[in-house]
Parts: structure tokens; C-alpha cells; sequence
């Protein structure tokens, strides 16, 4: 068998990587931005395009999808060339899904400022991009599977398994969750409804975090581990079990996202039990790194791109011990709504996804430009920057999430609610949000800190564009009877594929199958509920567009504390006609599901031309901007028309009175506000977005007052 | 709940029996096969990605940590 030669492609994983650092600074940074924020609200730089609301999508989006994003293909891209001993399969591709890629962040960075979003975390972005990312990401998956099949190696490294396991279910989720029908070029309206849209949401968001935040960075750890450690991973056994342990289970793990809300039982319970089973995969794959450096830990010592490793993996290893616990219902109860889940989250994205970024950077650039790390003592002062930024973000969040729950809960001895005024609440913890912002200006320093040490290692060194190497070709697979079947598999690499999506099926179907037959069941349904008036629609798009669900929870779970402060508990009923459901995830601002005739119009004018005005001490930020803009009024038929594809029952015909329908309430809006001295034109942003506020939640008291 | 929205398919209870056999016999048979693999190919796929050093440019950084 002769031996060939060929060239690695380093410039693509070169140019994933120089992505990777300028994205993440980029994305940290609009993260300090919104960090300060949320004790100093001036911070919004006076701009609707840099509110809050606006640049939080921005920040995890860039987080996630330009840091992370890049950072995975970056790590595949080299390891997966000299795992397979190959090149990528086609350079034309590579260089697709670079631009392709970076052009995706670009809309983002230019859209989600201008408002155009979906508000589906961590799926903001609107129709047109989420096609686009479905192309690149396509690219992405016809040139890894191509060059698996003309690869030199007979078997492929589990390293290999994770990333086909990402592929297969970021495509699937993504396509499914987008499902959305368009109004105009920037704007859709979920095809789902309600709590059938919560379940595709989080079956889609906690998959997002585990195949995109999770599997290819266990593959990228069971590639650049050993490398960096110059050994071999702890059992190959153990990775075998842990992956597909992992795959199977992690799927049906979303519902945990919405224990205590009008999602069904079942779904909540079937949530908490596959969680609590993730625990041994997920254990399975953090001592498998921790153990591959076994008799080693002098190294880690010395070595700083090690220490990055090893903070990385314990990381994972706390956020995945912590992730099952807060899928318990009572603990769930506490950090539901709280700085908690920020902490969580964190935890993974700072110390996981982060540390193992940085040290497969530090250890991957001197490679390919044939060099030595231009400086240990930066990267070390890097990772103590990075170490002590995770501690001083996360230690305060979970305070907060503590205090804020507590204050939440008490009640006075005469059976009232100590703190009634939610505010008081967030002022409580203002020093935790400043503690916080520290942690993170300690990280993104760090990142700087790489930026340089970095630069100047590729200043010292020869870029090598086109790597020589040489394999053996790849004899025909000829069966030699006795093999075993896993080892077949794994020369089989479409047969391979097949499997994993059969895996990561299942728990999609069994899941979100019955939630799909519960739109013609009766069961849930409210007589009540009625669709939203054509202003209330439009009141409701400029509250999706400002990203109000970043801070306010519309979704009273079922505890006295709760009903106490906002009113009776939610019902799945009240969702039905709700694309999408803006149930929310964090509570920066009080709950908005009942806020509906709890204060006139004019305390709603005059709180969002300036909050603190209405709530001395408010953090929210003013939107003077709503009192100015004209909505968009003649662009109403056809949300109405695209609302009833989806199945909200307005009337055939309801279109062409749609203008004058949406006027008249304004009209009444503005008169209203004209009794309390308060002057504006029925075209304002503001009027619709009261006429929506003040609906919220009121379609179930109509029938407690008929009751 | 659940049983509900199924009530309409035939036998409708046998799915469950049906997923629950494939995920135990595929965990099982994953299990024996980890514990019966051969351990020459155990160790000549773990020692994978440590391989390609032979092929290529062996690195400094490697070295420096070696001396």
C-alpha cells in the first residue's frame, strides 16, 4: 500500500480562529455594556438601537453563535483534517462556511439592535437569516460528512461521533423551531402558538445548549486534551458509553425550562426525569477528561493552556451536576425567574465554552505558525484575569437570585406580601449587578490579554497555509468475519449518521408529538379568550420588537407568593393565540400577564417616557422614542391575514376594517390620556403598545366576573 | 394526560414497551461490546490523535514540555 501525500488546509481553521477572538471580544463587550445596565440604566447610551432589550439578544446571540460558532469550526476544521488524515473535503465549501457564516453574525449584529426579532431566545433572528443559516449550516455538514468518506483512517475517534451528532441535531431544531409564516421581509409570526410554542422553544433552546454548547465541545476536548496533555484520553471505553448515553438522553430534557407553568404535567415530569439521568453521561465525560491527566498533574502546574483545560472540564462539571438539580421542581421554584439561571448559564459559557476556547487557541496558533507561545506569564495572567472574572460574575448571581427569591416570598405575619413593590426587590440586589459587572470586565480584560500574546506568537512565527503530511491510502474495507458491530459502525459513516438521528428523534417525537395534537383539543380551551384587537397586535409586535421579554415574565406560576402579587395563576387556555408565547425567563421587571387595567393609561404614558417618574429608583430604561414613532398601520391587514393562516379565527373579511378598527381604539386611547392632560396622536407607537398592555390578562377576569 | 392524545391509535400501549426494549437491548448490547472490545483496537483508537505527530511537524511546545 503506497503512501500519499497531501497538505492540510490550516488558512480556513486560521481565519475560524481570527473570527472566533474578534467575535468574542465583541460579544463580551455588548454583554459589559447590558451588565451595566442593569444598575445604571443611563448606560443605554440614550439609543433605542443600544436598550437593553435589544443588545441582550445581541450579546448571546454573538456569545453562542460568532464566538462559540466560530470556535467549533475552527477546532473541527483542524482536528477533523488530522483525525482522518485528509484534507476537508472541499475548499470551496470551507470557505462558504466561513463567509457565509460571518456574514449570518453580520445581519445579526446589523438587525437585532433595529428590533427585528423573533423573541425566541436564542433564536432572534428573523426569517430570511434563519434560512440562511440553514444553507451554511448544510455546507457545514456536506463538507464534514465528505471528507469522513474520503478520509485515510479506516475508524473514526469519538471526536468525530460528537461533531456528527452536533450537526444532525442543530439542523433538525433549528428547522423545526424557525417554522414561522412571513408578514413582510423582517417579520413572521410563529407557526406554533402558546404552550405548544414554550415546548418547541425549550425543546429547541436546551438542545441548543447541548449540541451546540455541549457535544462539539466534548469532541473538541477529546481531540485537544490529549494533544495539549501528550496523552491519550483516560478510557476510550467510557467515551464510547458516555456519547451515546448522552445523545439519547439530552433530547428529551427541554420541559425542565418550564416546570411550574401551565405547560402539561407530564411534560413537566418527563423534563425532570431525563435530567436527572444526564447526570451520568455527562459525569461519564468530565472524569474521563479530568482522569486523562492522571500522573500528570505536575503539568497542569506549569502549563497554562492545561490549567485552561482543567477549569474548563470542572466547569462542565458543575454546570451539569447543577443543570439536574435546578430541574428538581422545588429548586427550580427559586432560580425560575432569578439571577440563578444567569449564574448557570454563565458558569458553561465563561468556564466551559470560554476556558476550553482559549486554551485549544493558545495551543492550536503556535502550531500553525510553527512556533512557540510568544509569552506563558500573559497566558497565565490571562487565566487568573478569566478565573477570578467567572467568580466574581457568578458569586454575586447567586446571591442575588437568593435574596431577590426570598424578598419575593415573605410575608408578613398578618398574611400580606412584606414587599409588595416589586422594585424594592431589584434595588435590593443593584450591588450584586455591580459586583457582577466586574466579573465580567476581569474576563474580557483576560480576552485582551490573549488578543496580544496571541498576535505577537504569530508575529514571531511562519504561518504554514498548507501543512505536508503523508498516510497510507485507505484499503477497501474487506470483512474479516469476526468483528464486532460497533467497530463496523464506525467504518460506516452515513450508517453512523443514520443511527444518530434516530437517537435524537426519538425524544423530539415522543416529546413534542402530543403537545402538536393538543391544538384541536378542547380541553385547554378558555370560551373567554379572545383574539387580540388589531392595535393589541401591533401593541404586542412593538413589545416583541423592544425585547420587553428580556426582563418581564408573562406567566404567573401556580404559588401563593405569586397570585398574591399578580393575580390569579396562568392557564394554558390563555395562550392559544399568542404567536409566539411570550412567556419570558427572567424577572429583572415584575411579572406583565395581569398588568392589564391595574393602572390607567396615562401611568403607562408617562412610565415609558420615564420610568422612574412613575417608580422612583426604577432600572428600567426610559423609550421616549414610542412617543414619537408612528407604527405601522397600514401593515396590519396582512398580519391579521397571516394570523388567521395560523388559525386565529378572525372573521373572512376582517381585513379591509382592520385600519379603521385599529384607529378607533387608538382614538379612545388617546382620549383617555387626553383626561389626564396628556396629549399625543393616535399613530403612536405608544398608544398601541397601551392598547396591548392593557389587554393582558383580562380576557380570564371577564369570566371570573361573569362566574 | 399523555394517554389522552393517543387513546385514538390502536394498541396504543405497546409504544412504550416497544421504545423502552430498544433503549435497554441497544444500552445492553453497548455495554457487553465496550466490555468485550478487543483492547488492541481500544488502545490503537485512543492513541489516535497523539498519531499524526509522526507524520507531521513535530512541534516545540511539545518538546519544551517534554525537556
Amino acid at each position: 500500500m503506497g503512501i500519499e501525500k497531501f497538505h492540510y488546509d490550516n488558512k480556513v481553521v486560521k481565519y475560524f480562529a481570527i473570527a472566533t477572538v474578534i467575535w468574542g471580544a465583541i460579544g463580551m463587550l455588548v454583554g459589559l455594556l447590558a451588565a451595566t445596565q442593569m444598575f445604571a440604566p443611563e448606560a443605554n447610551l440614550g439609543s433605542e438601537y443600544t436598550t437593553f432589550g435589544r443588545i441582550r439578544p445581541l450579546h448571546t446571540n454573538a456569545v453562542i453563535f460568532a464566538f462559540v460558532g466560530n470556535a467549533i469550526f475552527a477546532g473541527v476544521y483542524y482536528s477533523m483534517q488530522r483525525l482522518l488524515k485528509t484534507r476537508m473535503f472541499n475548499d470551496a465549501l470551507s470557505w462558504i462556511n466561513f463567509w457565509g457564516w460571518q456574514l449570518i453574525i453580520l445581519s445579526a449584529v446589523i438587525t437585532l439592535p433595529m428590533g427585528f426579532t423573533s423573541s425566541k431566545e436564542y433564536a432572534e433572528l428573523e426569517w430570511p437569516i434563519d434560512i440562511a443559516i440553514a444553507i451554511i449550516w448544510i455546507v457545514f455538514g456536506i463538507n464534514m460528512i465528505g471528507t469522513i468518506i474520503k478520509r485515510r483512517e479506516k475508524h473514526m475517534y469519538v471526536a468525530i461521533w460528537f461533531y456528527i451528532a452536533s450537526f444532525i441535531t442543530v439542523a433538525v431544531l433549528h428547522v423545526v423551531n424557525s417554522f414561522a409564516i412571513p408578514v413582510d421581509f423582517m417579520k413572521s409570526y410563529s407557526a406554533f402558538s402558546g404552550v405548544q410554542d414554550a415546548l418547541v422553544q425549550w425543546w429547541y433552546g436546551h438542545n441548543a445548549v447541548a449540541f451546540f454548547l455541549t457535544t462539539p465541545y466534548l469532541g473538541l476536548m477529546y481531540y485537544f486534551l490529549p494533544k495539549a496533555a501528550n496523552r491519550p484520553i483516560y478510557s476510550y471505553k467510557l467515551s464510547i458509553v458516555h456519547f451515546w448515553a448522552l445523545i439519547f438522553l439530552y433530547i428529551w430534557a427541554g420541559p425542565h425550562h418550564l416546570l411550574y407553568t401551565s405547560l402539561p404535567e407530564w411534560a413537566q415530569a418527563l423534563g425532570t426525569a431525563f435530567s436527572i439521568m444526564l447526570i451520568a453521561p455527562s459525569w461519564g465525560g468530565m472524569v474521563n477528561g479530568l482522569l486523562t491527566l492522571r500522573g500528570a498533574w505536575d503539568k497542569v502546574k506549569e502549563d497554562p493552556i492545561l490549567k485552561f483545560m482543567v477549569v474548563a472540564i470542572t466547569a462542565y462539571g458543575m454546570a451539569v451536576f447543577e443543570g439536574p438539580m435546578l430541574s428538581l421542581k422545588s429548586v427550580n421554584a427559586i432560580a425560575h425567574y432569578t439571577d440563578w439561571i444567569v449564574a448557570h448559564v454563565h458558569i458553561g459559557a465563561l468556564g466551559w465554552n470560554g476556558f476550553l476556547t482559549f486554551g485549544m487557541l493558545y495551543w492550536m496558533i503556535p502550531q500553525m505558525w510553527k512556533t512557540k507561545l510568544f509569552s506563558r506569564k500573559l497566558a497565565n495572567t490571562h487565566f487568573w484575569l478569566g478565573t477570578l472574572g467567572i467568580i466574581f460574575y457568578a458569586l454575586p448571581m447567586y446571591v442575588s437570585a437568593f435574596t431577590q427569591w426570598l424578598m419575593w416570598k415573605e410575608f408578613t405575619p398578618e398574611g400580606i406580601l412584606q414587599y409588595p413593590n416589586f422594585l424594592s426587590t431589584t434595588l435590593q440586589i443593584i450591588p450584586m449587578y455591580m459586583i457582577r459587572a466586574f466579573g465580567g470586565l476581569l474576563y474580557l480584560s483576560g480576552v485582551f490579554v490573549m488578543v496580544y500574546n496571541l498576535i505577537k506568537t504569530a508575529k514571531a512565527g511562519n504561518f504554514v497555509a498548507n501543512e505536508a503530511a503523508e498516510a497510507p491510502a485507505l484499503e477497501k474495507a474487506v470483512s474479516k468475519g469476526k468483528e464486532y458491530w460497533h467497530r463496523v459502525w464506525e467504518r460506516k459513516p452515513i450508517f453512523f449518521t443514520i443511527l444518530t438521528t434516530i437517537a435524537i428523534l426519538l425524544g423530539g417525537i415522543f416529546e413534542l408529538i402530543p403537545s402538536f395534537m393538543m391544538k384541536d383539543n378542547e380541553a385547554t380551551k378558555i370560551e373567554a379568550v379572545k383574539p387580540y384587537t388589531p392595535l393589541e397586535l401591533e401593541g404586542r409586535d412593538i413589545y416583541i420588537s423592544e425585547g420587553c421579554v428580556g426582563c418581564h415574565s408573562q406567566m404567573i406560576r401556580p404559588f401563593r407568593y405569586e397570585t398574591e402579587r399578580y393575580g390569579e395563576y396562568s392557564k394554558a387556555g390563555e395562550f392559544v393565540y399568542d404567536h409566539p408565547f411570550l412567556w419570558g425567563s427572567k424577572r429583572t421587571g415584575p411579572d406583565l400577564h395581569r398588568v392589564g387595567g391595574k393602572y390607567p393609561d396615562s401611568w403607562h404614558f408617562n412610565h415609558m417616557y420615564d420610568p422612574r417618574s412613575m417608580s422612583p429608583g426604577s432600572t428600567m430604561p426610559p423609550y421616549p422614542w414610542l412617543l414619537q414613532q408612528p407604527y405601522d398601520l397600514e401593515g396590519l391587514p396582512d398580519k391579521i391575514t397571516v394570523m388567521r393562516k395560523l388559525g386565529v379565527p378572525y372573521e373572512e373579511g376582517f381585513e379591509e376594517n382592520v385600519e379603521a378598527n385599529a384607529l378607533a381604539q387608538a382614538k379612545g386611547i388617546v382620549k383617555s390620556l387626553e383626561a389626564d392632560g396628556i396629549e399625543t396622536v393616535p399613530e403612536a407607537k405608544i398608544v398601541a403598545l397601551i392598547a396591548y398592555l392593557q389587554r393582558l390578562g383580562t380576557d380570564i377576569k371577564v369570566e371570573t366576573a361573569d362566574n | 394526560m399523555f394517554k389522552h392524545y393517543f387513546e385514538t391509535i390502536d394498541n396504543v400501549e405497546i409504544f412504550p414497551i416497544i421504545s423502552l426494549s430498544i433503549f435497554f437491548i441497544f444500552f445492553v448490547g453497548l455495554i457487553w461490546w465496550v466490555i468485550k472490545a478487543d483492547k488492541n483496537y481500544i488502545n490503537k483508537m485512543k492513541s489516535l490523535p497523539m498519531e499524526e505527530d509522526n507524520v507531521t511537524f513535530k512541534n516545540d511546545s511539545n518538546d519544551e514540555k517534554n525537556h
